[in-house]
């Protein structure tokens, strides 16, 4: 237990210090959804039309972005080694991971979603929809993810590798997150959309640190 | 309980690297790996992480054999050429995270590698010699495992500092430790040498009196 806690400390710890990633992946979520009022125009009809995609395929991204740190730094200076001689598993290791990745990115989106659903005129039936579907789908994002950092950590400069091993990955938790959102804008009952984005993410929370694990073993050996 | 390395073969890049190499290390006794740059010191001291897969032979220590990856990751501590630090934290974070995960005390091994005066420090601010003190740190914390794997663990540190990590390593084996290190540099361990050559090499396993002499 006590090496979980290190773990994780550790890892919040670098991902809040200067130099880090947990501000560039928020940073990017708030300009690229700034941004789009400019890029779609004023009309506050299409705003709240884009608005369910646009939040959610923004925060896609910008989990996406900050992937590549998950692992990759760990590998380049020796840590990874000396982690898989610890008493914890690598499956558990992965998963602290995962975990402490969502805290530093995920949640972070969740908590400033609703801010920025104002800026782009969300419907005001949406809000909890969106702050929910963000809390139920970010997890699976982080979890993909990891297999992705996990099965790219061997290769130098490996970010484009990574969006396009892990992308198709993220479509169904973008296609039902957004839809929870969608339908709650429109006056439609989300739940079915919210019901199959917890599953998606509930599959890839037990499969990934597994699936981490075994791509961290090849990259080991 | 012997340390037995029989017949191991290693490939890197599918060229043959180490080809029939045998030694035994007896506990109390280190074995330092000789050679010239390339011969596969350092992929040696992998492949006995499980790092590098063996092309051929068997690795046993005692009753766990190298197959048993887990079993045998619990025996081992490595010191390669990556120290394993995070830039960003300070010196006493790091050991401490270290400490977190493989249990033992942060402030002892602070102690046993004269890190105090530079426990507060942003690893980034620490001279190449500060930092492979702090990586060394981290064997304080692993007394209980019996092998350690050293590549070239002197390198950039100070003729003190040598002495200190030679009486470091001494103890350990005086506890009955095993160590396999690569390196140039005369510890004064009591130590058996293998040196590696290139291509069809020839394997030495025998007192080094050079070494035994030491400046112990």
């Amino acid at each position: 237990m006590s090496s979980a806690r290190a773990l994780v400390a550790r890892e919040l710890t670098l991902a809040l210090r200067a130099g880090s990633g947990a501000a560039l992946g928020l940073a990017f979520f708030l300009i690229v959804v700034m941004l789009i009022p400019f890029g779609v125009g004023p009309s506050t009809g299409t705003l709240r039309l884009v608005a369910p995609g646009v939040l959610w395929i923004a925060a896609l991204l910008a989990t996406l972005l900050s992937l590549d740190r998950m692992v990759a730094q760990d590998a380049e200076d020796g840590t990874l080694d000396i982690l898989a001689m610890s008493p914890m598993p690598l499956e558990g290791l992965m998963a602290l991971k995962i975990f402490a990745h969502w805290l530093t990115t995920g949640l972070p989106l969740v908590i400033i979603a609703p801010v920025l659903g104002l800026t782009l005129n969300l419907a005001p039936s949406a809000y909890l929809w969106l702050v929910i579907s963000l809390a139920i789908g970010t997890p699976a994002l982080s979890a993909l993810g990891g297999i992705g950092a996990c099965l790219t950590v061997g290769v130098r400069r490996g970010g484009l590798l990574l969006s396009i091993l892990v992308l198709p990955l993220f479509i169904p938790t973008l296609i039902f997150g957004a839809q929870t959102v969608a339908r709650a804008s429109q006056g439609f009952d989300p739940t079915a959309a919210v019901l199959l984005l917890a599953a998606t993410t509930l599959l890839s929370l037990a499969a990934a640190p597994f699936a981490a694990a075994a791509a961290l073993r090849v990259h080991l050996s | 309980m012997t340390l037995i390395a029989d017949t191991v073969s290693l490939k890197r890049g599918g060229q043959t690297l180490i080809a029939d190499l045998s030694f035994a290390c007896d506990p109390g006794k280190a074995l330092i790996l000789r050679g010239p740059n390339g011969v596969g010191k350092s992929t040696l001291l992998r492949a006995l992480c499980g790092f590098v897969p063996l092309e051929s032979g068997s690795v046993r220590l005692g009753d766990v054999s190298l197959e048993d990856q887990d079993l045998w990751l619990s025996q081992i501590a490595y010191a390669g050429h990556l120290d394993a630090l995070k830039p960003q934290l300070t010196v006493r974070e790091n050991v401490t995270f270290w400490a977190g995960l493989f249990g033992g005390r942060a402030e002892d091994a602070i102690e046993a590698f004269n890190l105090g005066e530079i426990a507060n420090r942003p690893v980034f601010t620490c001279s190449a010699g500060q930092k492979r003190r702090t990586g060394l740190a981290r064997l304080a914390l692993s007394k209980d495992r019996p092998l350690w794997l050293l590549d070239e663990p002197t390198v950039s540190l100070d003729t003190a500092t040598v002495a200190r990590v030679a009486a470091f390593l001494r103890g350990h084996l005086a506890a009955g430790g095993y160590a396999l290190i690569a390196t140039h540099i005369d510890l004064g361990l009591q130590a058996d040498v293998v040196e590696l050559e290139r291509a069809e090499r020839s394997i030495a396993n025998e007192e080094d009196p050079f070494l035994s002499e030491g400046f112990a």
